[in-house]
């Protein structure tokens, strides 16, 4: 099943986690940090949560800290995709 | 005032909406508390480690009075006891959407006397336990925006009581994982609080001696089911602005 997830799917995922979350869809975007979408440390958890349910990776509180935009939550998550295929 | 937000509350949860776990069910406190939820309509996870027949007793009286309950045995001190335990329930009565860590054993001594291998099991059974437990819990609470976490605490978490160095900082610790818990989740719906017994009557005290009441104000000591009922409480609809509170139920005692 892993191999078959693409980048786009993660994206499409963490926009709606983060929709659910509070900020509007269409202040969400790669380049937005998540600082300005006003997401804090329980709020990655619960993405984190959603994305282990959805793809079946891990996020660890060391990942969580490298991130700062929702680029980059999209990018280490697809990398560790390709590791687990 | 205008200014002041004051939502969104956490949702109002009926039992139709999941289950509670009790852990340490199957009697003295635990028991009480399952039983005085099954009353308020929660199908409850009758958790214990070894007394098959206790455990069955609690059952078959929550559904003698129309509730639902099952017994769950497993040592809650076994890390891979909360998944298998919340697996089951999920299954049977969807969310765990009320968690009471009430496990909990005592291996008195004088901190000079008490092994490594003494400490070890309390802090285990009592304190790594229901952070276990918790954590499993709070998966689902915090994505359904409700939930309620009691810990059975103890006022010797509090107070000084000789022979109980363990004990009491495992129940201390509890405490001070109550308020941290709460204050991480509040935002989430879901309150985290404990209570803290005194001198309650059970087979766990039954070795404690008549002269400590002289030293309770109420001059007696508690029943079970005066703790279950603060639980009620602490879990209910009508608690869901407390969070991070420790509620003694001690006839007065740290008064």
């Amino acid at each position: 099943m892993p191999t078959a997830v693409t980048s786009s799917q993660i994206e499409e995922t963490i926009f709606q986690t983060l929709a659910e979350l509070g900020p509007e869809l269409e202040d969400i975007s790669r380049d937005a940090t998540l600082e300005a979408l006003d997401i804090d440390s329980l709020d990655l958890v619960e993405i984190a949560q959603v994305v282990e349910e959805e793809f079946g990776v891990r996020m660890t509180t060391d990942d969580v800290a490298l991130i700062r935009t929702v680029g980059d939550a999209i990018d280490l998550l697809y990398e560790r995709v390709l590791q687990q295929s | 005032m205008a200014d002041i937000a004051v939502g969104p509350r956490s949702k109002k949860v009926s039992p139709a909406h999941g289950c509670a776990l009790v852990t340490g069910a199957s009697r003295g406190l635990g028991a009480a508390i399952a039983l005085a939820l099954a009353e308020d309509g929660w199908p409850v996870g009758v958790s214990y480690r070894t007394d098959d027949a206790a455990a069955a007793a609690v059952t078959v009286a929550i559904q003698d009075a129309g509730g639902e309950a099952v017994p769950l045995r497993g040592d809650i001190s076994n890390p891979e006891l909360p998944d298998t335990l919340f697996a089951t329930l999920e299954e049977r009565f969807g969310r765990v959407a009320v968690l009471v860590n009430n496990a909990g054993i005592r291996q008195d001594g004088l901190a000079l006397q008490l092994t490594d291998a003494d400490w070890a099991a309390v802090m285990e059974t009592n304190l790594f336990a229901a952070l276990r437990t918790t954590r499993r819990a709070l998966r689902s609470m915090i994505r359904q925006r409700h939930g309620r976490i009691v810990n059975v605490a103890s006022v010797v978490g509090q107070r000084a009581s000789p022979g109980q160095s363990n004990y009491a900082a495992s129940k201390a610790a509890m405490i001070a994982m109550t308020k941290t818990v709460a204050a991480e989740v509040a935002r989430r719906g879901v309150t985290v609080n404990a209570v803290a017994p005194g001198l309650i009557k059970t087979d766990m005290t039954q070795d404690v001696s008549g002269e400590v009441v002289g030293f309770i104000p109420a001059r007696r000591a508690g029943t079970p089911e005066e703790v279950a009922a603060c639980v009620r409480f602490l879990v209910s609809d009508a608690a869901s602005y407390v969070t991070g509170v420790t509620l003694n139920v001690d006839g007065g005692l740290t008064a």
